[in-house]
Order: structure tokens, then sequence, then C-alpha cells
């Protein structure tokens, strides 16, 4: 009976390899750059890697119907999970990747931001934010900000327009990014004299309930309710502080983005909450009205600022191979130079959907101006 | 005073929402003595079928949770078909595995069919709760979820105390061998089980997307191994025990976030399990059975 | 010879082979990675492949041979991941010599989740059937949580560590300029060097098979199986179950950690949510799909089902529901009596296996 077992395991295992190798010797095409995705497309942070994929995928089609320059794009499921992506790695360098998009989420892109460096090959991460995914590789560029520098923003931001609040922060501890700006901000509050009083944190097996966070923000008498998180936890938040009847001013990040169009939620909440973003679905601008439209179509729902950091990766990786004149039957390591010194040059500056003029450091992060909103009546406006 | 309040009405709330998870658990585990952990993605296909029923369908909310029951009956009996019933023979370890399989293949699968965003649960419960109660920190969808629970919770014990399906039930759970020599139709009866188990998780999956509004594929996991907990605290097997697990379970878990850390919450509540089960190694309200020598 | 191996009871045979398989194994993977011959997904599984049958390995000792359910071995991996990481973090500038210190890393995290394979034996053995397979559940999460607790840093005045529960950061540890952060709390670790490599994976899957081998075939272990077949026959007749217990579940621990510090030393970054439930569950995976208590078994399912998603990554999103059905599909298949007397029939020499066994 083992051995009945073992048996059928091997022959699932037979025929695997056989779609593998069936599969892996398909378009050996040279007149199109090949482009590596990673993210998690699975499990429960799909929802960034999915995101950010098809925002991706979105620009990749755009470019290769304009003509000239041509890409073949390859998106792999990482699950969120450091090994998987460095499995999906290494089957994207086996496919022949020459650029890697990715990956997606902070802890994963530490691991393949090792390997890529290690191998050359250059890599922008749509939204890895922490500054240990770039710390000491040349190759790898960031297209979101780094965390610090959002908490950073944040507190001067609440120091110079909502002075003399007192503030609790709810974050996800076991997140590098949400962690990271709460430690930003906390140092930054301490210079500035913000003061906190609660701070309330949940991981990722108990992100669905707030209800004791929120009573205790209350309970502190909390003006300010900063929430370096994603809006799916925030909207919960959200929901649980209405139904107590507490309405502190809410204070989101680039993560917070997204609330207005969850599916869903009742959006009247969110009024009067204020984000820090790099992006807004619902601008006026023509390429960012183009954008939303084309993925609504295509995915129906609206793009996050995931996607629109996805589209802004391919878009300027086309901008810098344009600048650099790179020619697809380069070598992953020759195109990797090139990029690097055409990412770092003074003269390169790229304008997309998450920003004007960006322009990246020598170290890989990106300077750009977070811009601050306020919720408005559904929209997001100036403050 | 009030935060202490609000935070043991949470916990009440949180551990109702267990509670009627960890019955449809401890039904399944006493009659089929499996590990069923697929009955936590029972739940967020319950959720699932819910939401889409109010959303896309614009069904009233009561229909709207009948419709999730039906469902996920048919699911259960389905899962219980295909996958547990060839594995009657088998080792307990074996379906444990397939159980793991089948919880695997509803969460890809619903991520397959409905993506992976979450989506924000409109909550079925619309009452108007006066303003003394909303202050405290009384939800609309907390008092319901209760009262479901008491209410679930009495009827399982009279149909398994009172019915003549109910006493098969009990006679499968004690020795299918000799239940089934008394003329007792021992698949249907764990069939059954499963239908019933299963209807409650379209319940619980409604109630825990109305009080915690996010609705993803991987909703059900964790609330499952809580609730898995809840049933084995409070003895498992046992529905009062269920019961009693689930609520104590929440209101631990909202008490150590409260006071303690946030960051231990879970935890601690697992410590208590420890402690509970050295103690009392049937659970609190288990029958100790001695054993044969 | 021959004749001389015929003799050989079949316990030893099976062994035998056993070792020969796995040898034979690294010989042809080293022989064509050294070649180049192995595209860079196939090189980049063999480590982790190597740590996940060590980790099968060691959790059959317990769920097979001991008979006791344990749903929490990945978070004895996670402790000997992070003590693994730590040591070989803290000796960079001692010990520059990289595999000594990938051997020393190992033998910490083996040590350490050895300890707390103590902690958590003592108590919980007392419990059976599921009340313990719960409670080890338990104990996995509680490892998880509080990793996430642990603030790490190593300066030239030695190791600092807090137990982080008042939002502590890494800078509140005063390092001198020297220092560097080992854990980040639950970011985990990061700035990981890698020093695992797949030689150093084969040795410990070999050592791992001497371990768990002589254990099975000595007195220890037959008086382990006795307590898993018998509880109470064991007793009568003067077995000691409790320290036979924990002989029994400590080996196992010390084993995953040692896995733990490999894995750990495999990827440039490490959390502890990577060891949670559904990582204990994988591993169970592999132990009841490879046999219970039969370790070549483990060894073939580990491999098997390791690469078996990686394989998939053709279907896209399909991937992880293919992986479901085709994991019910072999527990069915192997389980049911009717499937099997159909493939039965389709494989006459299972027969002759039959009556020899």
């Amino acid at each position: 009976m083992k051995k009945l077992r073992l048996l059928s395991l091997a022959v699932a295992m037979m025929l695997s390899v056989c779609m593998l190798a069936g599969c892996s010797n398909s378009a050996q095409t040279s007149e199109a750059f090949k482009l590596g995705g990673i993210g998690p497309l699975t499990g429960d942070a799909a929802i960034y890697g999915n995101a950010a994929m098809n925002g991706a995928q979105i620009a990749v089609d755009e470019i290769n119907a304009k003509g000239g320059i041509q890409f073949e794009f390859n998106p792999q499921d990482d699950v969120n999970v450091a090994e998987t992506a460095v499995n999906a790695y290494n089957s994207l360098k086996d496919w022949g990747m020459q650029i890697l998009v990715g990956t997606v989420t902070t802890t994963p892109c530490i691991s393949v931001s090792a390997e890529a460096y290690a191998d050359r090959i250059f890599a922008l991460t749509p939204s890895a934010s922490s500054s240990d995914v770039t710390a000491g590789k040349d190759n790898m560029f960031q297209m979101c900000f780094t965390d610090p520098n959002q908490g950073l923003s944040s507190a001067d931001y609440m120091a110079e327009n909502l002075a003399g609040k007192t503030v609790a922060i709810i974050y996800r501890n076991d997140d590098a990014y949400s962690q990271g700006i709460r430690d930003a901000f906390a140092a930054e509050a301490e210079v500035k004299g913000i003061e906190i009083v609660y701070e309330g944190t949940f991981t990722a097996d108990t992100q669905t309930d707030f209800s004791v966070q929120v009573a205790a923000a209350q309970n502190a008498g909390a003006e300010i309710v900063y929430l370096p998180i994603y809006y799916t936890p925030a909207s919960v938040i959200l929901t649980q502080a209405n139904a107590i009847n507490y309405k502190p001013i809410f204070f989101g990040v680039d993560g917070m983005d997204g609330i207005l169009t969850a599916e869903g939620f009742d959006a009247s909440l969110a009024e009067d909450v204020m984000l820090l973003t790099p992006f807004s679905a619902t601008l006026e601008d023509e390429t960012n009205q183009n954008f939303v439209a084309e993925y609504q179509k295509r995915h129906n729902e609206v793009p996050n600022q995931f996607a629109a950091d996805g589209y802004d990766c391919i878009y300027a990786i086309y901008n810098a191979l344009t600048a650099a004149e790179c020619t697809p039957d380069m070598s992953a390591e020759e195109i990797c130079d090139k990029l690097i010194a055409t990412f770092t040059s003074s003269d390169f500056s790229f304008t997309g959907l998450t920003g004007n003029d960006m322009t990246w450091s020598a170290d890989g992060s990106i300077a750009k101006a977070p811009m601050a909103f306020i919720i408005k009546d559904g929209q997001y406006v100036l403050p | 005073m009030t935060f202490f309040l609000s935070c043991l009405i949470s916990g009440i709330s949180l551990g109702s929402v267990y509670a009627i998870i960890a019955l449809g658990y401890t039904m399944v585990y006493g009659i089929a003595k499996m590990l069923n952990f697929a009955h936590g993605d029972v739940i967020m296909v319950g959720g699932y079928v819910c939401y889409c029923a109010l959303n896309y369908l614009g069904l009233p909310s009561l229909v709207s949770v009948l419709l999730a029951m039906a469902a996920c009956t048919a699911l259960g009996i389905l899962i219980e078909g295909l996958a547990y019933k060839p594995l009657r023979q088998a080792g307990s370890l074996a379906v444990l595995i397939t159980a793991i399989g089948v919880s695997y293949f509803l969460q890809n699968a619903a991520q397959l069919i409905w993506g992976a965003t979450p989506k924000t649960f409109t909550s079925v419960v619309h009452i108007e709760l006066p303003q003394t109660l909303t202050n405290v920190g009384v939800s609309s969808e907390a008092l319901v979820t209760v009262l479901v629970c008491v209410v679930i919770m009495v009827g399982l014990t009279l149909f398994i105390n009172k019915s003549k399906l109910g006493k098969a039930m009990r006679a499968c759970s004690e020795d299918k061998g000799a239940a089934q020599l008394m003329g007792i139709n021992v698949n249907r009866t764990i069939s059954v089980t499963f239908a019933i188990g299963s209807a409650l998780a379209a319940v619980a999956g409604v109630l825990l997307c109305s009080s915690f509004p996010i609705l993803q594929p991987t909703t059900g996991s964790m609330p499952g191994i809580k609730a898995f907990t809840a049933a084995v605290f409070g003895g498992i097997g046992s529905i009062p025990g269920a019961f009693l697990g689930g609520i104590l379970l929440g209101i631990i878990e909202s008490l150590a976030k409260g006071y303690i850390s946030t960051d231990l919450a879970n935890a601690i509540v697992f410590a208590v399990l420890i402690v509970v089960l050295l103690v009392r190694p049937a659970g609190l309200l288990g029958k100790y059975v001695p054993e044969k020598v | 010879m021959l004749r001389k191996f015929k003799s050989l009871k079949k316990t030893a045979r099976t062994d035998f082979f056993t070792y020969l398989g796995v040898v034979v194994a690294f010989i042809v993977m080293f022989a064509l990675q050294q070649a180049g011959a192995l595209s860079s997904s196939v090189s980049s599984w063999l480590v982790p492949i190597c740590c996940f049958i060590v980790m099968a390995v060691s959790l059959n000792l317990t769920v097979g041979i001991l008979g006791e359910l344990s749903l929490g071995h990945a978070g004895f991996m996670s402790v000997g991941a992070f003590s693994g990481v730590i040591a070989a973090m803290s000796l960079s500038e001692a010990i520059p010599f990289a595999p000594l210190r990938l051997a020393l890393a190992i033998l910490v995290g083996a040590l350490f989740a050895a300890l707390t394979g103590v902690v958590v034996g003592v108590p919980v053995l007392r419990l059976r059937g599921d009340y313990l397979a719960i409670v080890t559940l338990a104990f996995g999460q509680i490892i998880k949580d509080l990793i996430n607790c642990l603030l790490v840093g190593y300066d030239s005045n030695g190791l600092h560590i807090i137990f982080n529960l008042s939002k502590l950061t890494i800078e509140d540890l005063h390092m001198d300029e020297t220092g560097i952060a080992i854990i980040k709390g639950a970011q985990g670790a990061t700035g990981i060097e890698k020093l695992a490599t797949f030689p150093a994976g084969f040795i410990l899957v070999m050592l791992t098979l001497v371990i768990v081998l002589n254990m099975v075939r000595s007195r220890t272990g037959r008086a382990v199986m006795a307590i898993r077949d018998n509880r109470i026959a064991a007793e009568s007749v003067g077995i000691n179950i409790t320290k036979y217990k924990l002989i029994a579940f400590i080996t196992s621990a010390a084993l995953a950690g040692a896995a733990g510090a490999l894995y750990g030393l495999n990827y440039g970054s490490l959390v502890s949510s990577r060891f949670d439930f559904n990582t204990s569950i994988l591993v169970l995976v592999y132990v009841v799909l490879g046999g219970l208590g039969n370790i070549w078994g483990s060894i073939v399912a580990a491999t098997v089902l390791y690469v078996l998603p990686e394989a998939l990554r053709e279907f896209q999103d399909y991937r992880m529901l293919a992986y479901a059905v085709v994991l019910i599909l072999v527990m069915l298949a192997t389980n049911n009596d009717r499937l099997k007397a159909l493939l039965g029939r389709l494989l006459p020499r299972r027969k002759e296996e039959k009556d020899r066994g």
C-alpha cells in the first residue's frame, strides 16, 4: 500500500515535470525584452501582488501596441514567502529574464534582491518599501516611498497642520511596511512634540477585529488616529469606530488609498479621513483616467496604488531602456549596468501616475513628494 | 470601567461567533471522529454566497442567509460524499490530510471565483439600538450574534437529546458498529451531521462577516483554528462545552488585547488553553473516559 | 557478499537502500550542479528540499514512530532558524570560515529547539490524541508570537536582546557603531549571509537518517514503538513511558531545529510568520503521504511534494488548486479499498510484496 502511495506520487511528479519540460521551450524571441514579475498572486497578500502585476500588464500591453521596444512579461507567484519568491526568481531566470519587476512585498523582496544582486539582474520593485530592500545593492530600485520617509512626512504634516492634538496609532506589527512607518513616525513625533497616547498593534491573524484597539484609543482620548496600514483593515477600523460613535480624525498613508472603492464599503464612513498618497484613482488627469478606465475594463475593479506603482515601474524601465539605448539581445548584466547608470544619472527623471519628475538616488530610493488629501463627499480634495 | 465593559462586550460577541463555529466542529468530531479542517473554509463560502445574494441579486437579508445555508449544506454533503466517505475505513490521519486538501481547494477556488481583493461585507442586521447601549459598545450585530448562538445551542441540545435522528447520532458517536447492528444507517447519519454542521458554518460565516466586515478567501482559516481551540477547550464532542469554550475564548482574547498586549493576545489565549488542558485533560465540560485495560 | 546481504533482516536492507538512495541522489544532483546542467530553479530547490526532508523524517519520529499527532512542528523549526541565524550573524567576525560557522549555527539551532522541546514536551506529553494535537498547535502559535516580540542585535560588546512589549525599536538596544540588527521584532531577520549549501544539506540529511534509523532500530526505538502500539501493555512490562516519549519528542525537536537553522541561512530574510500552522501542516502532509513510520517514504514524499507546486507554475492561477486536487486524489487513491483493488490488478507485483510483508 505504501508502495502504491509513493507510486501515485511519482506519477504526479512525472506528469508535472513533463508539463514543465513541454512549456519551457516556448517563444524564444529576441526582439522583446524579457521582464519577470514576482508578487503574491495567491494567499492572504494576493490583493497587492495581483494589483501590481495587473497594472504592469496594462503598461506592457500599451507599450507593445505602440511598436518600438517590445516587452514579454511573465508574472510569477510568491505567496508572500521569501523561499517561494527565490524559487520564482530562479524559474524566471531559467526563462531568460533580463529585468525584474518586483517583488511586491518587502520580506520576499529582501531575499530576492540579494539573489538579483549576485546575478546582476536589474530590479525595480513597485511597492517593497523597507530600506532593507535596497541596502547595499546598487541594482535594486524602488518605485514607492521608503517607509521612514512616509512616517516622517506624516509627523511633519501633523505638527504643522494639526498641532497640539493627541495621537493614537494602530499598526500591524508583523508587517515591515506598517512597522517601518510607525517607527519613523514615533521618532519624529518625539522631536516635534506630538503626544502619542495609545499604540495598538495587530497581526495578519487578528486583522479582522479592532473593537478593543478602537475602544482603547477612544478611552485614551486620542483626537487623531494614525493608521499606517492598508485600506482593508482600515475599513474595519472605520466601521467599528463608527459603531461606537467614536469620531476622531483618521490619518492614513499611501496604503489607505483604495478605501473609497473597496467593494461593499460604505464610503460615507471615510468622510474627512486624511491621507498622504502619491496616487489617487479619482484625480482628473488624463493618463490617470485612461489607466483607471482600462483597469476597470479588464478587472472590473478600481485600481489602487499598487496597480499604479506596477504600471509606473514598466514605464520607468521603458524610458530608461530608451534613454540607455538598450536592445533585447543584450545580456541581463549589460542591461543592468546601463539601467543603473541611467536611473542614477542626474538628467533622468520620470513622470508617471504616482508623481511628477521623480528621480532616484544611488541607494535605490525614489524622491517624490507625497500629497496630502482629505476625503470630502467621496472625493479626494486638497485640504 | 466603560473600557472594561466594552472589552467584555466585544469579547462576548467574538466568542459567540467562535461558539457557533465550534458547535459545527464538535458535532462533526463527535460522530465522524475527524478534525474537519475544511470547516473554516465552508464558513468563508457561506459568507461569499450571502454577499453575492445581497449585493448582486439584491435579495433581502433573511433570504440571503437562508440561501447561504442551503448552499453550504449542499457543499457539506458534497464534500463529505466525495472526499470523506471513501475514507471511512482509513486511518484518522488520512482523513485529516484530505480535509486539509479540501481546505486548500476551497480557498483557491474562492480566489478564482471571487478574486483576492477583500470585499466589505454589508451587515445583515438592521436593528437600531438605543443610544445608551451603543455608548457602552454594544452593537446590534453583537446582540444578534449572541442571541443566535444561544438559540442554536439550545436547539441543538434538544435535537440531539430528543429527536430520533439525534439519538442515532449519539449512538453512532458511541459505537458505529453497534449502531449499525441496531439498524441505524451510519452513513446517512454522518451525512446529516455534515449537513447540519455546514449549515451552522454558513450562519457563522454571515455573522462573522457582519461583525468583522472583511470577506476574503482566507477569512475562515483563523476563526476556524480558534473555534477548533474553543471546541477542545470546552471538551470536544460536548455541545454546551463548545458554547462555553467559544465564549470564554472570546472574552480572554478581548481582555488580553485590552489590558496586557495586543501583540500577545493570541499567545495568551493559547497559553490559557494549555493550562486548562493540563488541569482538565478532557476540556472544561468534556467527559473523562477511563481507559479499559 | 550477496548471500550475506540477503541474510540481513528486512529492516536492515530497507535502511541500507535508504542510505544508498540518498547518497546516489546526492552524487547525481551534485555532479549535475557542478557540471552546470541544472537549471537555476532546480538548484535553488536543493537546500530547502534537504531542510524539508529533515523536517519530515523528524516529524515522522513523533507521528509515525511515537504515534502522537503534532501540529506544531514548524515552531521548533522557527526556534532553530532564529537561534541559528543569531549564532551565524554574531560569529561572523570570530569565525570567518563559513562551513564551520554554518555547522555551529546548526548545532545552536538544534540545541535551542531541543530546549524548547523539553519545555513543551514535559507538560504536553501527558495528554493524548487530539488534545495533544491542539496543544502542539497552540505552542506553534505561541512560539511565533513570542519571536515577533524579540529584538536582537550584536555589537562589539556582545549580544543585545530585548523582549519587546512596549513598542521599542531596534534603536533602543543602544548598540555602538559596530552594531548589526539581527532580529527586528515581527519584521524578522534581514541581511542574513547565505551560508547554506547543498553538501551541507546532504550531510544534515545523512546525520538525521543515522540518528533516526539507529534510534528506531535500537532498544529505545522498540520501547517507543511499544508505547505507540499499546501504552498500557508497555507500561506493564516496565517501560518508562515519560522517559521514552520525551527522548523521541526532543530528538524530533532538535532535528527540526537543525533543519530550521539550515533553512534560515539559505535566504536573505526570515520572518516568523513563515513557520506558522500551515508549515506544520505541510510537513505533516509529507509524513502521512510518505507513510507513517516509513522513513524513506518521508524522504520521497517531501521531495516530490516540494517540487510539485513549483512544477505546477505553468498553471499560473490554478497552481494551488491543482496542488489541492492532487493531494485529495492521492489520499483517495491510496486509502480507498475499491480504488486500491483496481490499481492492484494493474500492478500484479504488489501482491507478491504483500505476501512477503
